[in-house]
């Protein structure tokens, strides 16, 4: 936004309270974050003093040992099997999604036909609550032989992402010049050569973010994951942490460390395609 | 702003001399076949479940007893759960929870958004913390607050006592007066920054003429965003509004985390209703039934909301 | 019961046991491979679980066991899901569940399995874990019940001699501890909306002769001794002298609080006590008291709450005569022998083997006082829609949200009406 250029003054005033607003807003998003990365290097002891130490005396950094190890006698030989879990269902949801939405996606921006109401139908899938479908499901992945599985929860998650994937790559690839491909056809490409060559790699940005999206919603679901998985070779990250704090258990710092270390790799993701994640997401939401 | 036009200019551009809407029947044979996959999808993994949730919601049926096929009950499951008390207050704080946390998220979202839109030092850095909360998984989050808010040692109570903002530490997650509240910030917290990202991106696709033109008409700050930054950016917005609303709807997991519905029920929300239902009292066929009257609710809104959103996208 | 969780150093040798387990399973193929399910909690400690089933495995090189373990707020529902797939053929489940698995056909009965000449040996209140009219559907494996905990060193500054025998007296010691501000609340509980309230209540019930259900089969918990139970409840947190964060407690807030000796009195399992005689968990090793549960003038002479765990056998296993081996094995006296620590056998006999009573003389004492005086939760196929109900009403009237009166009459009221 601009400032009048006749009003040094205040302009000088408005860039100040700019600085302090910022300032602040960064202070309300690290705030807690902060404090459970001080709680998980502080000792019990620290933790639990009155009043509350808010720098510990020294750095404890056992329980990142401890969650990180995997030699035997370590906490951490679960608690990595859930980490290597959550990523192995985040990344195969992710995947089959994606690769299932970018045709529909396509078919829904390109080929409308009259299918409108169809892409609100896949839409509204994605909004069903899950408490909806999960008695069912737990029978079907019973006879399959599917509980228990990482494969069977990527699975149940494509539930979500599929539709969610659908929808936003739809709005993305409506943002890609129709001349574009016009041309593209006119120099004889299918719909398909046209899919894979003109138009998907102009929504990298917009697959990106959906795919990114995808990753963290995948990474995020516990309700599924609770009822479907109960071994430690198939629990994922969030079942394993809100086992691991279900009882109040003592240690507040172990739990801390543990929420610190499954929440590193989905916040990494997003920093690093960040731009992706802006960008796609603008031409995504132009046309809502 | 660039407007790309509606998919249906821009398919009429494409099939010039045809009524738009139609295809010729090998692009249609291609549509469909494009569809398929996300089809199969939709209709195995969630349709099949769906409808037999439908049927589970007429009968019966108990979780224990999967052998033998459960008695017929016709609407009398639907009949219990509408006039159960417990059914309508736990709407009523699902309904609490949504306004609540979507009404929050978008006014702090969009002060955000308006914020980092600004020139200062360390933009792109602050832009960039606004991952942090998004990419936080639910659960840590849950966790993270409810030990922030711990009676005896949380951070909360420690701040607020060395403030002086409050004489002594106190239960915030046990007293049925604050629950609510402590996790609607909880969930503020983590989700506002999705509203922000959205609206930062519509706020950097708006027209700087129409800013520059209202800078000759002598417009104030407070005009300006009513007359041309809310409605450029509102459009955009409403998506990030049907997002958090669908989610906040289904809230789960932040709430079995920190609550469990406690304390005397004052945070049970109708995802946790129906869990109780069909797993802790085996009552799939209540369960499901409950289940359809969220599924409801969730249609009302979301058909709401895309009728809200294909008015907007016209022209 | 509802056992909270160990804390983490205490399933340190899981990896081991994991690798163990895993190398089991690769030979596995010709043999009988059993599936069980455990709580990941503390009475028996996960480790302990997979140190007996080694050795149990080292027993009978037939038979493999696969073992899961979850948090108790888990068991039932992963219990019950689990019935689709024909999951587990070994379950631990809690008291108050019988009657609902044997309604529905889920566990196997084993009466003609019971060694009769075993039955006196046993606790009657043991049995009772299992039992549903003259039916047997598993064996006990976990003996629990609550007990007062007492902060020794506090209650002699204050000039009390002896730890309370009836509530009236723990409500004027525990005024004597607050007006003294030893304690700024003498006295710690788990209330959080939990299993864990009812199982407080329960107790407190059976201190003041009350009963949940009358002779009819009718709530009978609003009249009486279920009342003044309540009532007693609410008063000592009107006074101050419960912590007010109770009602957000579960049973590792109270050894917490306890531990950390802000508290005189908590109520709490039979685990509890050894960890608060471990320096790394708590500040007041040396000075903790435990004792029967009070009674109440008037009312019983100890109070207790059965809070038993047994091990039974799923309908759909296809191995039962291996599962019944493997429960026969972790509920055989020397097994529950040697690990006494945390739970206290079910056998009679072993109250007086030094082996279990070295070190906790202490508790033994008191779990022959409390173990006759169990008192159970209503025995209803239902049950759990009857806690849900009692939970709610229980911290309406702890909040002060209505009269304890009010709350269990609507309560009763609501389980009158459940079908």
């Amino acid at each position: 936004m601009r400032f009048p250029p006749h009003a040094p003054a205040r302009r000088r005033l408005e860039g100040v309270a700019v600085h302090l607003l910022a300032l602040l807003l960064a202070l309300v998003i690290l705030t807690p974050v902060v404090w459970l990365l001080i709680s998980s290097v502080s000792s019990t002891a620290d933790l639990t003093s009155l009043p509350l130490r808010w720098w510990p005396g020294t750095p404890d950094l056992s329980r990142y040992a401890a969650l990180l190890s995997v030699a035997p006698g370590s906490p951490g030989a679960a608690f990595l099997l859930a980490l290597r879990n959550s990523l192995l269902v985040a990344l195969g949801a992710t995947g089959l999604s994606l690769l299932v939405a970018i045709p529909a996606a396509y078919s829904f921006s390109r080929l409308p036909g009259r299918r409108a109401g169809l892409l609100y139908a896949v839409l509204a899938t994605y909004m069903l609550p899950p408490v909806a479908l999960v008695l069912p499901l737990y029978a079907v992945l019973a006879r399959a032989g599917l509980l228990n599985s990482v494969y069977g929860l990527a699975l149940v998650y494509c539930t979500i992402l599929a539709p969610f994937a659908t929808w936003l790559l739809k709005t993305n690839f409506d943002a890609v010049p129709l001349e574009i491909e016009e041309s593209a056809q006119i120099d004889g490409l299918s719909r398909w050569g046209v899919l894979g060559r003109v138009t998907l790699p102009l929504a990298l940005p917009g697959l990106s973010t959906a795919a990114v999206w995808a990753v963290l919603l995948a990474w995020d679901e516990f309700f599924y994951a609770l009822l479907f998985t109960s071994t430690t070779s198939a629990k994922t990250l969030p079942v394993a942490i809100a086992d691991f704090a279900a009882g109040r258990a003592v240690d507040y710092g172990l739990i801390c460390a543990a929420g610190v270390v499954a929440a590193l790799p989905p916040i990494l993701i997003g920093f690093l395609l960040q731009r992706g994640l802006l960008s796609g997401l603008s031409a995504g939401a132009v046309k809502g | 702003m660039s407007r790309v036009g509606t998919a249906g200019e821009r398919h009429a551009a494409l099939t010039r001399g045809r009524a738009p809407g139609t295809l010729t029947r090998r692009e249609s044979r291609v549509a469909w076949v494009m569809l398929l996959p996300v089809l199969i999808v939709v209709l195995g993994a969630v349709g099949y479940p769906l409808l037999r949730t439908l049927y589970l919601s007429f009968t019966d049926a108990r979780l224990m007893a999967f052998t033998q096929a459960p008695p017929w009950v016709g609407l009398s499951n639907y009949a219990q759960a509408l006039q159960s008390p417990a059914f309508q207050a736990a709407t009523g704080r699902t309904a609490l929870f949504v306004v609540a946390s979507v009404g929050l998220e978008v006014l702090l979202g969009v002060l955000a958004a308006l914020l980092l839109n600004q020139r200062f030092y360390g933009r792109a850095l602050a832009r960039a913390l606004l991952i942090v909360p998004l990419a936080l998984p639910t659960v840590v989050n849950a966790i993270m607050w409810r030990w922030i808010y711990n009676p005896e040692y949380g951070a909360l109570n420690a701040l607020l006592t060395q403030w002086h903002l409050l004489p002594e530490y106190r239960s915030w997650l046990g007293d049925p007066g604050s629950a609510m509240t402590m996790l609607i910030v909880a969930d503020v917290w983590k989700n506002f920054p999705l509203v922000a990202i959205v609206a930062l991106s519509a706020l950097q696709l708006m027209d700087r003429a129409l800013y520059e033109a209202a800078d000759i008409d002598g417009a104030g700050a407070w005009t300006r965003f009513w007359r041309i930054t809310w409605p450029g950016i509102l459009p955009v917005l409403s998506v990030a509004i049907v997002l958090r609303t669908i989610e906040a709807v289904k809230v789960f997991d932040l709430v079995f985390v920190m609550t469990r519905g406690g304390p005397a029920d004052s945070t049970k929300t109708l995802s946790l209703l129906v869990f109780e239902q069909g797993f802790g009292f085996l009552r799939s066929g209540v369960g499901a039934a409950y289940a359809y009257l969220v599924v409801a609710i969730s249609a009302v809104l979301i058909a709401l909301y895309l009728t809200l959103l294909r008015r907007q996208a016209a022209p | 019961m509802s056992h909270p969780r160990p804390a983490a150093r205490r399933f340190l040798p899981l990896s081991a046991a994991l690798a163990l387990a895993l190398s089991g399973v690769q030979t596995a193929a010709a043999q009988t491979t059993l599936s069980a399910l455990f709580m990941k909690q503390a009475a028996y400690s996960e480790a302990d679980v997979r140190a007996m089933t080694a050795a149990f495995q080292k027993a009978n090189p037939g038979i493999v066991v696969n073992l899961e373990f979850v948090p108790y707020e888990g068991l039932r529902e992963k219990t019950v899901a689990a019935q689709a797939s024909g999951g587990y053929d070994v379950v631990l489940f809690d008291v108050i569940w019988p009657a609902e698995y044997a309604k529905n056909g889920f566990l196997q009965d084993v009466t003609g399995r019971v060694n009769k000449a075993d039955v006196p040996k046993i606790f009657p209140g043991a049995w009772t874990t299992v039992q549903l009219g003259n039916r047997y559907y598993g064996l006990p494996w976990i003996l629990d019940t609550k007990y007062l905990f007492y902060n020794t060193a506090m209650l002699k500054k204050a000039g009390i001699g002896a730890p309370p025998r009836t509530m009236e007296e723990l409500l004027a010691q525990a005024r004597i501890i607050k007006q003294k501000g030893l304690a700024r609340y003498p006295i710690v509980s788990s209330w959080s909306q939990a299993e864990a309230l009812v199982a407080d209540y329960t107790m407190y019930v059976s201190a003041f002769g009350g009963q949940f259900l009358d002779a009819a089969g009718q709530p009978a918990f609003n009249t009486g001794g279920g009342l003044r139970a309540l009532e007693f409840m609410v008063q000592t947190v009107k006074e101050g002298l419960t912590n007010p964060n109770s009602r957000e407690y579960l049973e590792e807030d109270v050894r917490r609080v306890f531990s950390g000796g802000q508290a005189a009195f908590a109520l709490n399992w039979t685990y509890m006590y050894a960890l608060t005689q471990d320096k790394k968990e708590s500040k007041v090793v040396g000075q903790v008291g435990i004792v029967p549960a009070p009674g109440a003038r008037g009312g019983a002479k100890v109070s207790a709450v059965n809070g038993s765990m047994g091990l039974g056998i799923t309908a759909g296993s296809k191995n039962p005569d291996a599962a019944w081996k493997y429960i026969s094995y972790l509920t055989s006296r020397p097994v529950q022998e040697q690990y006494a620590k945390l739970s206290l056998p079910i056998w009679k006999a072993s109250y007086s083997s030094p082996a279990v009573t070295r070190g906790q003389e202490a508790v033994v004492k008191a779990a022959g006082a409390s173990i006759g005086a169990m008192y159970p939760r209503p025995v209803v196929p239902q049950y759990q829609e009857v806690s849900t109900i009692l939970q709610k009403a229980l911290q309406r009237a702890l909040l002060g949200q209505v009269s304890p009166e009010a709350a269990l009459d609507d309560a009763a009221r609501q389980v009158a009406a459940l079908k």
